[in-house]
């Protein structure tokens, strides 16, 4: 085993879910847009143009912030942070830098019984660059196209204090941090696309060192892409960096990347000499004010924690971890399954229809849960739950009526009447069907009464199949077991 | 309070300003001069005072709603740009110095 | 018709409305005027010929239909910093040179709201800095009234443009007297509102907790008109102010009787012209006659003005600049690199003045200087705005010079850049505080170099 212990920071970038960018009202979604459509003289830097913050944004940073239990400054202010770069269209990035929107956090990437606590030294707004793509032309010129889309889209920074002591340690953090950001609802969490880039420090140490609370330089690896390529870059580095020292010689502290195709980090060519950002207030944005009502507010519009939430449907209702994730994987999709439990309590029963029939509809219609509009009213789902649960209908007629209930937007009841659904129950209606279908499976008959159960389930459907699913399933099966002389 | 040349280089460079040499020069000093006259503001005992970054302080946040107004049309955003290609506007290619 | 070019805003709008004249009559009577005097003047950099007579001809049908605003028919001369759609907007730089704004400012389309006749674009010291208009890059103004002079700056092409009866009024930008100190030099009215008073939208920004629009006129009264149509609130501008719009014409109409007058110890210094403190001290006795009650005040830190400003001002300049690289618009030079690119324009684009700011800027900025340059200067401007708080605890209105000199020749003060920034010493206080402010004339008579010297009120918000 090494001899050093393993010291690990992660910076996080995430772009936020508003509807408009930053300082400007040109449409956030540009993903998979034309090149410099989603621009206007604003983001483009154009002279005399002037930002105005969006509030959305301001109030998604307050979440992120009270999510990551962090403290919101009172005071607060965007600076500007200068360098000149072809990606930046104003020569500087409006950035809260002396007065980030939250700090003193910490998330807990243990469980309760066992915390593991990794401190959020800093959560602040800024706006993302312009992008620009490198090109070598059929010419064998080379050259820069600079595209303006994703310039001023809003994007927050996480920034931990140097807590995780493994790769796996580093990767549960970003994994956490991803969960809530999504589960806020604020970030897509989307690496492959850029929206959330992942940058990580790392340097190693002694254990005397670390009783002594020193620390070594650290190596900076951004271009992350992946928690696998955070995983691969981290395990790495440490033993990169412990093979230097173990060579008698020093770790630079250097920014790199990670190159996938070598499976090595590699030192990023650095700049001539150390950035001067030149902070100074953005005069053209009057300073912002968090009064604790105002926060206050934040916190109570914040959707339960969603451990907190998983938790309850494991220990309230009884659910498995697997449903209970899934259940809570968006406070819409949480708030749907707890306003149907109200109407239909049969915890088991509503999550399976949610998760099984009532998802393959939504996902066949490329619809979200959020799409709250499109989605049948959370009381009308649980009824058909409800009856489900008491044979007022089968599953079968479930399939029947799902499809309908989002179509239409009728109650369950109206459904059933217009598709002529009703379940025979009754004895005297299913005996004659029961008979005609044993009297054409003669084959199957001798073998149930042979012991061969699994050919018991074959005959249930032949019955069902000859009462286009309207059999009562219970009913069903006592008269079949009866007719069979066979016991349930 | 004296800048000289190769602080004056430095400066510029973090500008991003080509200057001549004769530029260099008189830079040096006109900002020596200004910079001097400029000094005598570290003569007021200000440690006890709050710096005034703008003009207007307004008592509530100044934001604006979340809503998405249309871009502006692509030619027009581009029709001040010197080198376009593709919908895109062409730079030289960024290379990193070598440290 | 030319006699029709040197009415007042007000008598101008007055013959609209009498049907004595017609806009297009009127601003044909303006472009002869631009015509004959332009080449000694040299005011505009460029005149909109075309746009003025279209926008004359829309004007003359919203006068036919009635209710038309006071500005509607009247030609204006805008300062080359304030963007015009479509119309070149350079900013007096080199780095500029056909750049034609998708956009208009918010004081434009406030201007066009009320049908004004746009005239052309004014010369200027390049993006605003300077005192004499010399650091345009384009052309040199003459001082309309001793062409050997300068019409002061960096308003010098909007100032020199109404006094020559080039335009009726014209709109300026101030952000250490820009305004204020060419009026004075030109013997018109220019006022600095409050900051936040007027948007910024659209206006090519120097520093931008100091700028601000306001009109130069050949009246009070025209001044007040042209205020009351681009004051407001801008949703666009985060500074701009939510305060109503008073009446400002009516405003007009209150005598001074009664008023107290504050006269600062600290603006009567040694070594001003004799003539400046002659007509100035006239004005107030007048302001006297007339029953305003003069207060001898102090306001301690001036002499800390200039030096607060010049850190201030050049921080801001040095950020707000940054974006002329010449990749999105502008004018691109070659280089060996891309950051040689990058140099050269800027390096090629931008004048002496502008290059000097942007390195002091950066300079006081940078990492071992920022502490005594910049944030230094923000606590001293924070005393400075007390001194005027606790100024205008006793008086309405602060009366004192614009400028320390009556015009001075062109070519006296360009090498030295201390001694042009001095040209500044008395108007650049009043916005560290964020105050308005206005020159007015202060002398009756020309004096012996042939320009009027005016009075500077500045005023509580």
């Amino acid at each position: 085993m090494s001899r050093y212990e393993t010291v690990i920071g992660i910076e996080v970038h995430t772009q936020l879910l508003t509807r408009s960018k930053m300082f400007c009202g040109c449409p956030n979604d540009y993903a998979g847009a034309e090149p410099n459509t989603h621009v206007c003289p604003v983001c483009l830097g154009a002279p005399g143009m002037l930002p105005v913050v969006n509030e959305t944004a301001l109030r998604y940073g307050m979440m992120a912030a009270l999510a990551l239990n962090c403290t919101i400054p009172e005071f607060s202010w965007f600076e500007r942070k200068n360098y000149p770069y072809p990606d930046l269209v104003k020569g500087f990035q409006l950035t809260q830098y002396s007065y980030p929107i939250g700090s003193h956090g910490q998330v807990n990437i243990g469980t309760d019984a066992e915390p593991l606590r990794v401190r959020i030294n800093r959560v602040h707004l800024e706006e993302d660059t312009a992008k620009n793509t490198h090109v070598t032309n059929a010419a064998g010129e080379s050259y820069s196209l600079v595209d303006c889309n994703r310039a001023g889209v809003p994007l927050m920074e996480i920034v931990t204090e140097p807590d995780m002591h493994s790769p796996d340690e580093a990767v549960a953090y970003l994994k956490k941090l991803r969960d809530i950001l999504v589960f806020l609802g604020i970030a897509n969490g989307r690496m492959d696309e850029g929206a959330m880039r992942l940058e990580a420090n790392i340097s190693v140490r002694t254990p005397e060192e670390a009783e002594a609370g020193v620390l070594r330089p650290r190596c900076e690896v951004k271009n992350l892409n992946s928690f696998e390529n955070v995983r691969a870059a981290l395990v790495y580095e440490v033993k990169r960096q412990a093979q230097v020292y173990d060579r008698g010689e020093r770790v630079r502290q250097v920014t790199m990347g990670w190159d996938l195709e070598h499976g090595r980090t590699v030192v990023q060519r650095s700049k001539e000499e150390a950035q001067d950002y030149r902070y100074f207030p953005e005069p053209d944005l009057p300073p912002l004010r968090f009064t604790a009502a105002e926060v206050d507010a934040v916190r109570a519009g914040l959707p339960g924690r969603r451990h907190e939430i998983v938790s309850r449907y494991q220990q309230v209702l009884g659910l498995d971890a697997y449903r209970a994730e899934l259940l809570a994987q968006s406070p819409a999709f949480a708030a749907y399954f707890d306003a149907a439990l109200a109407v239909c309590p049969q915890a088991e029963r509503v999550a399976n229809l949610l998760l099984g029939d009532f998802m393959a509809e939504v996902n066949d219609r490329r619809m979200d849960m959020e799409s709250t509009a499109g989605l049948p009213p959370a009381a009308e789902t649980a009824e058909l739950a409800r009856q489900w649960e008491a044979g007022e209908v089968t599953g079968p007629q479930v399939k029947q009526l799902l499809p309908r209930l989002f179509d239409t937007g009728e109650g369950v009841e109206a459904a059933k009447a217009a598709l002529g659904i009703r379940v025979v129950g009754a004895a005297d209606e299913l005996t004659p069907i029961i008979e005609d279908v044993l009297a054409a499976n003669a084959d199957a008959v001798e073998k149930v009464r042979a012991g061969q159960d699994k050919v018991f389930g074959f005959l249930v459907g032949q019955v069902m199949k000859a009462t286009r699913g309207q059999a009562d399933p219970g009913t069903l099966n006592r008269l079949l077991r009866e007719k069979l002389g066979v016991a349930g | 309070m004296q800048l000289d040349r190769a602080q004056t280089a430095h400066v510029a460079w973090l500008a991003r300003l080509s200057l001549t040499d004769a530029e260099l020069e008189r830079f040096a000093g006109q900002l020596s001069s200004i910079l001097t006259h400029i000094q005598r503001l570290g003569e007021l005992d200000v440690a006890d005072i709050a710096p005034t970054a703008m003009a207007s302080e307004s008592d509530r946040n100044v934001t604006r709603p979340d809503e998405p107004r249309p871009a502006s049309p692509r030619e027009e955003i581009l029709a001040n740009a010197a080198d376009v290609e593709e919908g895109s506007v062409r730079v030289r290619a960024i290379l990193e110095e070598t440290a | 018709m030319s006699e029709l070019s040197a009415l007042t805003l007000e008598q101008a709008a007055a013959g609209l409305r009498a049907r004595e004249f017609s806009s297009v009559e009127l601003t044909q009577a303006v472009l002869d005027r631009i015509g004959s005097v332009e080449p000694d003047v040299r005011a505009y950099l460029t005149v909109t010929a075309d746009e003025a007579l279209t926008n004359a001809r829309a004007a003359d049908q919203r006068l036919r239909n009635g209710g038309a605003s006071l500005l509607c028919g009247i030609p204006g001369g805008i300062k080359d910093l304030i963007a015009t759609r479509g119309i070149q907007t350079t900013a007096g730089s080199r780095i500029l040179e056909g750049f034609k704004p998708p956009y208009n400012a918010f004081v434009i389309e406030q201007l066009r709201r009320d049908g004004y006749v746009l005239a052309g674009k004014c010369n200027l010291d390049e993006f605003a800095m300077g005192s004499s208009t010399e650091n345009s890059a384009y052309q040199v103004t003459h001082n309309p009234f001793a062409l050997d002079c300068v019409p002061g700056g960096s308003s010098g092409g909007s100032a020199a443009a109404v006094a020559a009866e080039e335009a009726f009024f014209a709109l300026g930008t101030d952000t250490g007297g820009s305004i204020r100190q060419p009026a004075s030099l030109c013997g018109v009215v220019g006022l600095k509102p409050t900051y936040g008073r007027v948007s910024r939208w659209g206006v090519i920004a120097m520093a931008s907790s100091l700028d601000q629009v306001g009109p130069l006129a050949r009246t009070v009264r025209d001044a007040a008109i042209v205020l009351g149509c681009i004051a407001g609130r801008d949703e666009l501008d985060s500074t701009s102010t939510t305060r109503p719009v008073p009446d400002y014409l009516s405003a007009c109409e209150r005598g001074v009787k009664g008023l107290r007058v504050g006269v600062p110890k600290e603006y009567f210094i040694d070594g001003m012209e004799p003539a400046v403190e002659q007509a100035v001290r006239a004005a107030i006795a007048e302001l006297v006659r007339q029953g305003a009650v003069p207060v001898e005040i102090s306001l301690p830190h001036t002499d800390y003005a200039l030096p607060t400003y010049y850190v201030i001002v050049p921080c801001e300049v040095s950020a707000n600049l940054a974006r002329f690289d010449g990749i999105r618009y502008g004018v691109p030079q070659p280089g060996e690199t891309m950051w040689e690119a990058y140099a050269n324009t800027r390096g090629s684009g931008f004048g002496a003045e502008v290059k000097r700011r942007i390195m002091l800027g950066t300079y006081a900025l940078s990492a071992g200087y920022h502490d005594a340059y910049y944030v230094q200067a923000q606590k001293v401007r924070t005393l400075i705005k007390r001194d005027f708080e606790e100024a205008f605890e006793q008086v309405d209105v602060i009366a004192c010079p614009a400028s320390p000199s009556t015009a001075f020749p062109i070519g006296a003060k360009t090498e030295d850049p201390v001694q042009m920034y001095l040209a500044d010493i008395f108007t650049l206080a009043i916005p560290l505080a964020g105050l308005p402010a206005r020159a007015y004339e202060a002398a009756s008579e020309w004096s012996h170099s042939q320009c009027r010297e005016r009075l500077q009120v500045g005023g509580a918000q």
